[in-house]
């Protein structure tokens, strides 16, 4: 599979661009999670409506060689309202936090979505053959008459126009007091994992009244409280082990065989400070906003504010690969801290063969970077380089002194175009890129 | 001003007029992101429902600050370099403690970082419902400015936690020892006020009675800044409300209405 651009033998095209163009984003549309299903057939997207929109990959015609398979809309539908919770006087928000699909055991897809509370699984199947000459009644669906059926006839199917219908199969709620931030499902297909701020709780997915709580990190005095739970993830081969990571910095591997409560690591996998670049804002932006396991299951990616780092599992005391995303931002932590943005989350993924590495940055930027060849790219999503299989180009950053023609000055980054989310295809080079309200697919060049 | 904080140099303030200059503006900045991270907790305590992650990573800045100056032992330092009077930040920080006592409580001279800590302290405040006055009266320390952040990362366990609460006073011994005046208490940062849960000698009949009583109305944060449990404000809500809440404070009216609220109260337990 090949890499990142950069060289003559790679580059990212322009493929589709989904949402509205206006410069006003309605709250509700703005994107707030993306994910491939197994196949890469599906691609979801979660916003902060609490909708869900899948898109389906047309299959590839001889009609339009050149023109890959598209994704157009397959399925939308509400996944979560807004609730109310009485007891605290408080709004419940019906953004869906993540989407991850469970694998396809028959001819419906299944996925589950979550908010911060409650989590749901959908199934959508489709129909697009229906029956045709019943015996027992009419085309119009009145039951005949039985004394007027002198014959028999076996019905037959016939194409309809397709119909998706979703529906939520299992409501798992009322497990959570903090913020679901991860769910993940397990290797075994039969269990999956949501994580809040401060607990880990394993499910079955067919029993919604009962989970187990597997990690509970909240002190006995809620004063004590210094590091909370950011992201899990169950690893993708073995269904026993799972991690979490820490608004610390910290990554904790588990073994879900050695106790019930996981509260003892198996691992700790943590990077030790460098004393000389140390500052007020240092654990700030060490807190890791996402975990990922490689598709190997022999390594693991977090990303924190500046960077994002690759752990071999079997080496607790520092990452193998560390890549700076933004490191020019380093000088403007203050400012980044005064507006918030230094919270921000962003998201990393895995390319199917683990050769590559994708995140997102500001100014609609995101980055991607090749294990094997030590490259890295900055691309854009904007609707300026949205011509049809246009060839992306390389974005950079200028970090001071002379600003070269076609760089931007960080000073002029525009801190509200944020991409927190992407997603690559698990077999082929396909992207796709969540930038605010709008949904940026971007594929390989064909040659 | 940025390279100040990416770096976080300290600076000695021993020698020379230059150092002490240096040392004086870092300081400065430094207090600056204190107080700005003070105001950020203040106001996400505010909104609908803290975002936990982020509460906690600006607590935990508040407590290196804090930290910092305690062992440079820099408060001296500061308040004096920029004359100690009038608008110091210890004046800032007079303005916070509003928020935790009333005007007959404070001493005389500013009582540096005792809004992460204090102990002893009553108060009564009044709610801008002249109906009802709650009154939250403690033997301990009751909620700080910051320690209100644990109760409301608790009120999704006011339910679920039985038992007796901590004292909310136990979190002092675990606050690191500081400088003349400064009351760390930074294990108090999150101190619960748990009032309704586990007071000594409470009534579970008389809990189930108001077990659908909407608990955030005795919050004590609600009642100092004049609101009733309202759940979502924006950020400079809250700034306009602190200036009108202060001129609010009143203690005869107070005691009028805590005997009013004490009458209501038998009539309807019955006793």
């Amino acid at each position: 599979m090949a890499g990142v651009g950069g060289g003559n033998d790679f580059q990212w095209c322009f493929s589709q661009v989904k949402g509205a163009i206006d410069e006003d984003v309605a709250e509700a549309d703005i994107i707030s999670t993306v994910e491939f299903n197994y196949s890469g057939e599906l691609l979801a997207t979660g916003d902060k409506g609490g909708r869900v929109v899948i898109f389906q990959r047309e299959q590839e015609s001889k009609n339009r060689p050149h023109s890959r398979g598209e994704y157009n809309v397959y399925s939308t539908f509400q996944s979560h309202e807004p609730e109310f919770d009485y007891l605290k006087s408080l709004e419940i928000e019906e953004k869906i936090n993540k989407i991850r699909w469970l694998p396809q055991q028959n001819a419906a897809h299944s996925l589950l979505s979550t908010n911060d509370k409650t989590i749901k699984l959908w199934k959508i199947s489709q129909r697009d053959k229906r029956a045709e000459g019943y015996n027992l009644k009419d085309e119009d669906g009145r039951l005949r008459d039985p004394f007027r059926i002198t014959s028999l006839r076996v019905p037959v199917l016939l194409p309809m126009d397709r119909m998706v219908e979703a529906s939520p199969r299992r409501i798992f709620a009322n497990a959570h007091t903090y913020h679901i931030n991860s769910i993940s499902v397990n290797s075994d297909h039969e269990t999956y994992l949501s994580a809040d701020d401060l607990r880990v709780n394993l499910w079955h997915l067919e029993i919604t009244d009962r989970s187990f709580n597997i990690v509970d990190i909240k002190p006995a005095n809620m004063e004590e409280l210094t590091e909370v739970i950011t992201a899990a993830e169950c690893h993708p081969h073995q269904c026993n082990v799972f991690v979490y990571s820490s608004s610390k910095g910290t990554i904790r591997l588990c073994d879900m065989r050695a106790a019930a409560l996981c509260d003892r690591q198996s691992k700790f996998f943590e990077e030790p400070e460098d004393p000389s670049s140390r500052s007020f804002f240092s654990e700030i932006i060490s807190s890791i906003s996402d975990v990922k396991f490689s598709h190997s299951g022999r390594y693991m990616m977090t990303r924190d504010y500046l960077s994002v780092k690759v752990w071999d599992l079997n080496m607790e005391n520092r990452p193998v690969e560390t890549y700076q995303v933004h490191e020019y931002l380093r000088s403007k932590l203050c400012s980044l801290y005064e507006n918030d943005c230094i919270f921000d989350k962003f998201e990393c993924c895995w390319n199917g063969a683990d050769s590559a590495i994708m995140t997102g940055s500001y100014n609609n930027f995101f980055r991607m970077f090749d294990r094997n060849t030590r490259r890295d790219i900055t691309l854009e999503a904007s609707r300026e380089n949205s011509k049809p299989r246009a060839i992306l180009k390389a974005r950079k950053v200028s970090t001071g002194g002379k600003r070269k023609k076609d760089e931007i000055s960080v000073d002029s980054l525009d801190f509200n175009k944020k991409i927190l989310h992407t997603a690559w295809h698990p077999k082929e080079n396909v992207i796709a890129v969540a930038a605010t309200n709008n949904l940026y697919i971007f594929q390989d060049k064909i040659n | 001003m940025a390279n100040m904080y990416s770096k976080g140099t300290k600076r000695k303030f021993s020698d020379g007029v230059d150092n002490k200059a240096v040392a004086a503006s870092y300081s400065l900045q430094r207090q600056s992101l204190l107080d700005m991270s003070l105001l950020k907790l203040q106001l996400c305590h505010m909104l609908a429902e803290p975002n936990l992650c982020r509460s906690v990573l600006i607590a935990n800045t508040v407590r290196q600050i804090q930290e910092e100056m305690a062992h440079d032992g820099s408060w001296q330092v500061v308040t004096e370099a920029l004359g100690g009077s009038g608008h110091g930040p210890s004046d800032r920080l007079v303005d916070t403690e509003v928020l935790c006592q009333s005007s007959e409580q404070q001493d005389g001279g500013p009582r540096l970082y005792s809004v992460m800590g204090y102990d002893g302290c009553r108060e009564e405040e009044v709610v801008t419902d002249k109906a009802l006055c709650s009154v939250v009266v403690g033997d301990r320390a009751p909620a700080l400015l910051l320690g209100t952040i644990g109760h409301c990362w608790d009120r999704g366990e006011l339910r679920v936690e039985d038992g007796v609460s901590k004292d909310s006073g136990t979190g002092e011994e675990e606050g690191t020892k500081s400088g003349e005046g400064a009351k760390m208490a930074t294990g108090q940062v999150f101190g619960t006020f748990e009032i309704k849960n586990g007071a000594p000698g409470s009534d579970p009949a008389l809990e189930e009675l108001f077990s659908d009583v909407d608990a955030s109305y005795y919050d004590l944060d609600t009642m100092l800044t004049g609101m009733q449990s309202a759940p979502k404000m924006g950020p400079y809500d809250f700034l306009d409300s602190l200036a009108s809440s202060h001129g609010s404070v009143s203690n005869s009216s107070c005691r009028a209405d805590l005997n009013e609220l004490d009458h209501i109260m038998e009539i309807i337990v019955g006793s």
